[in-house]
């Protein structure tokens, strides 16, 4: 008996643009207790479908059915939705941080829920708030139950939220990627709770997210979205084993989790489609490994196998593996030549002031480090551990509290003005948020030809020659010079922060989460892109990042850092095979992997659908 | 807390002192000679010299300053060059005029805006949301004095002409012993105060509720299952409150210190209208006493509006 059950599910949003088909005929049933993972790059619909569903976006035409409970959720008036959302399908949302009311303490907001619904007497149900809260491992819940959210840490947060979710004891929850704000040892934390809290309730859980490899260990059933078609549905094992969808497959493969450490990954190429268009034939077609003439002019059928998985798609049989044929690439070992030093780095905040005597906040407990010419090197840890603002210190843009960076040699604490801004030039940043490192009101060309207009190197015709040479080197069309940020897709944007980084052919770059706001597909895009450029220009990245996966694909040497401090440093491959410090094993122990490829022997194809052009 | 708040006294004092200073010398540099304007056309030059003496004119002008704010600070601000009359005794007498305006103006601008503002964002781009917009931009663009006018010569003149009082030209009555005169006395210099600022509120409330009402926080609460109602006016009113109040507390100060076009129209002798006749008879210690009370207002005013944070907004605790 099915919990939940969407038939021909579209969803069209208006926009000043056009109409945005964010969903298109998807349908799936979730069988009562199971974690059904929706996965899916953003963009391709899945926190859409489910909003949708609950009547949360009020200006989308939803169209198909969705049964629940034996009612048709779409046909429902605003008041009996209202009845459902909260009590009979519960809502964790993303960023714990901004789904919850900074003025109101996270008490009340439970209990204000428990209200809203059913008629019980204050006392009560702050008791049962106080209890789930307890439950969901909040210590001292009875005194942190009048504690407003900024209060509580991004974990903490969470586990109210998966509280809120669950006090009115819902049949249906619906996690909006309910880990992606959180730290990775958090992550999973929160991961094992949600999976505890379901079977303990029999709750039925949707679980959306981008992470494949989240999925692959928990979900009983994941359905894989791309630009708002339901591309593949089926059990969890045989899909991540041997998907039938070159989609799937591609997003598998784009994972740096599958790679021996140096091999080229292999990216889906181009990016997604505007939703504003409808293909005639299959929506990833353009950018599909193993599309056929057909693909893009009929619409794909349905296939369905015998071992479960639905595919839409031509193909009958699976999809050729990618990331298995490639091997690794010898990288020329990195030269003796000592580009950055720190030593003893120490940065303190507050204190020492005349209102403010006392010790101040330590943020860097002495660091030292060194990093060689044609190396990468990774720096790893949790968020609020110091990691960017070493990087700043680094690149001369925080003054240190005590110790000695010295660059090429020379000691930055005695520069003078003049030399300091002649060797500004020799660090160069690459920032993690590419819509906000990007300024949008001036154009592609004038942002990466700043540096040569700052140090006064080149005017003119041989600017523009020079920045066109950069946006080649990097990927980009050099005919968009005069385009705008907003033109561009997110991983071209982050390679218009590396081609302004290349511009003065600085001795370090120091890439500061460069791809953590990018989908995995891109990601692969530009990670491939960074290397590629070292080998042939002799770069020195520093590369930080709380991604273990893609710290291990890239990087010579890792650094792990806890605390202002580095507790541990060695060749990736030692660090990952036999970590020493306790904490670099909490990091690896927490940080999710794809589980290995199969071929999908034994597969057939029990029948095929001719989909209806929706 | 303690701490905080005794900082922003100290540093309102500090403010209040500066703007002493500044004022008195202002004044002291200004042409014009003080013992003329007390003694009158006719006084003779050894009339002037007593006066002069009497005052304290001869004396330096630091001297004259400290004994100036030595007074100030017990509450004398001096006598009023024109009738002799103490300075913080006219300006109290002025005060129930003045006050009565501005909090029924407060409350109506509040009543009307607010609900203006939040109508018109929570249907951006329709009917609602465009009358809403409609009313702001009128609002906005119309002078205070022209609306006083129009709703004089509407509310007033027209029906009077009819042989029949709907409202009274202006004058203030006080609140006791008949409330109910008062406030018919005051309802038009109210609506006319609270028209214009309604229009600011509407637009500050509307701008504040677009963006609070697209936060994740009330997707929340609709996923709650709370009804529309609640989720507009307890979670989203309670994050548009905070800019609302630091508007407010400006907006109160300064009509405190004289609404003076309003006091003008409408003949209420309030603050501000003595402001402009100490203006006209250049009566210097009653128009340094206008600009300090006005000057105290504000101060107080920011004062609250900060206490008011620390309880809106529980992260700045």
């Amino acid at each position: 008996m099915a919990v939940l059950e969407a038939r021909h599910l579209s969803v069209d949003i208006p926009t000043e643009d056009g109409v945005i088909h964010a969903v298109r005929d998807v349908s799936f049933a979730l069988e009562a207790g199971e974690l059904f993972g929706i996965a899916g790059e953003s963009g391709s619909g899945k926190s859409v479908l489910t909003q949708a569903i609950l009547g949360l976006l009020p200006n989308a035409t939803v169209t198909g059915e969705v049964l629940f409970e034996g009612r048709n959720l779409l046909g429902l008036k605003p008041a009996e939705l209202q009845s459902i959302r909260g009590s009979r399908i519960g809502m964790i949302f993303q960023d714990p941080m901004s789904s919850l009311h900074p003025y109101y303490t996270v008490g009340s907001q439970i209990t204000e829920m428990i209200h809203a619904h059913e008629k019980v007497d204050k006392a009560v149900a702050r008791r049962r708030a106080v209890d789930l809260l307890a439950r969901v491992g909040i210590s001292e819940a009875d005194r942190r139950f009048d504690s407003f959210p900024h209060q509580f840490s991004g974990g903490m947060r969470q586990r109210v939220m998966i509280a809120m979710a669950l006090i009115l004891n819902p049949p249906l929850v619906i996690a909006d990627e309910p880990t992606t704000a959180l730290d990775v040892t958090v992550q999973a934390q929160i991961v094992a709770l949600l999976d505890e809290m379901r079977r303990e309730r029999g709750t039925t859980v949707v679980m959306i997210t981008h992470d494949l490899g989240l999925l692959s260990s928990i979900a009983d059933h994941v359905m894989v979205m791309y630009a708002g078609r339901r591309m593949e549905l089926g059990p969890s094992a045989p899909l991540f084993a041997a998907p039938a969808h070159p989609y799937t497959a591609g997003l598998l493969a784009s994972s740096p989790a599958n790679y021996e450490a140096g091999a080229e990954l292999v990216p889906i190429p181009g990016r997604p489609p505007s939703l504003l268009e409808t293909p005639r034939g299959c929506v990833f077609a353009p950018r599909c490994a193993s599309a056929l003439p057909r693909c893009t002019t009929e619409a794909p059928p349905l296939r369905v196998f015998s071992d479960g998985l639905q595919s839409l798609c031509w193909l009958e049989g699976p999809p050729a593996d990618a990331a298995a044929s490639v091997a690794a690439i010898a990288k020329a070992p990195a030269a003796d030549e000592i580009v950055v030093k720190a030593e003893g780095v120490r940065l303190t905040y507050g204190g020492g002031s005349l209102f403010n005597p006392g010790a101040g906040f330590e943020v860097l407990k002495g660091i030292d480090l060194e990093l060689h010419r044609g190396e990468t090197l990774g720096l790893v840890g949790e968020s609020g551990c110091g990691k960017s603002t070493f990087a700043r210190v680094l690149a001369g843009l925080i003054p240190m509290t005590h110790g000695k960076v010295s660059l090429l040699g020379r000691d930055l604490g005695s520069l003078d003005g003049r030399a300091w801004q002649a060797m500004r030039r020799e660090v160069q940043l690459v920032f993690q948020n590419p819509f906000g490192a990007l300024n949008p009101r001036r154009r592609v060309g004038a942002i990466i030809g700043d540096p040569y207009r700052i140090h006064g190197l080149a005017g003119g015709a041989e600017r523009k020659r020079e920045v066109q040479r950069l946006m080649e080197l990097v990927g980009l069309n050099p005919e968009h010079y005069n385009r705008f940020p907003s033109e561009f897709s997110g991983g071209q944007r982050q390679r218009i922060g590396i081609a302004r980084a290349l511009a003065l052919n600085p001795s370090l770059i120091i890439y500061d989460e460069p791809v953590s706001a990018l989908d995995v597909s891109i990601q692969a895009q530009v990670l491939n892109l960074m290397r590629s450029l070292q080998r042939d220009l002799d770069l020195t990245y520093l590369f930080i990042s709380h991604d273990l996966a893609v710290v291990r694909h890239v990087c010579d040497r890792i650094a792990v850092m806890q605390a202002g401090q580095i507790v541990e440093l060695a060749e990736a491959e030692t660090l990952y095979r036999a970590p020493q410090h306790p904490y670099t094993r909490t990091l690896l122990a927490a940080s999710v992997t794809t589980p290995p490829r199969h071929s999908a022997a034994g597969r057939t194809l029990v029948s095929s659908n001719v989909v209806e052009a929706a | 807390m303690i701490r905080y708040l005794f900082g922003r006294v100290a540093f309102g004092a500090l403010i209040l002192l500066t703007l002493s200073m500044f004022v008195f010398f202002l004044f002291f540099v200004a042409p014009g000679d003080p013992a003329r304007m007390v003694a009158g056309d006719k006084a003779t030059e050894t009339q002037l010299i007593q006066i002069r003496t009497n005052l304290g004119l001869d004396r330096p002008i630091h001297e004259q300053y400290l004994s100036f704010l030595g007074k100030a600070v017990t509450g004398d601000l001096g006598f009023s060059y024109r009738n002799q009359q103490p300075v913080a005794k006219l300006i109290f007498n002025r005060l129930p005029a003045t006050l009565s305006l501005v909090v029924g103006g407060v409350l109506v601008w509040l009543a009307v805006g607010i609900p203006i503002g939040i109508m018109s964002a929570r249907h951006p781009g329709g009917v609602r949301d465009r009358l809403g917009q409609g009313f702001i931009l009128i609002g906005l663009s119309f002078p205070t004095f022209v609306l006083g006018m129009m709703s004089l010569y509407l509310f007033y003149f027209l029906p009077r002409q009819s042989g029949f009082m709907l409202f009274p030209a202006g004058g203030f009555k006080p609140f006791l012993p008949n409330p109910a005169i008062w406030a018919w006395h005051l309802v038009l210099p109210w609506t006319t105060l609270a028209l214009t600022t309604a229009a600011v509120y509407a637009r500050l409330t509307r701008g504040q509720m677009l963006e609070v009402m697209g936060e994740d926080y009330i997707r929340t609460a609709r996923a709650k299952g709370l009804s529309e109602r609640k989720v507009v006016w307890k979670h989203g009113m309670r994050a548009t409150l905070t800019p609302l109040a630091t508007q407010l507390g400006a907006d109160i100060a300064l009509l405190l210190g004289g609404a003076i076009v309003i006091e003008q129209v409408y003949g209420l002798q309030g603050v501000g209208a003595l402001a402009v006749q100490a203006v006209a008879n250049q009566d210097r210690p009653i128009i340094i006493g206008v600009v300090l009370l006005g000057g105290l207002f504000i101060v107080v005013a920011n004062i609250i509006v900060d206490i008011a944070y620390v309880l809106l907004d529980p992260r700045v605790r």
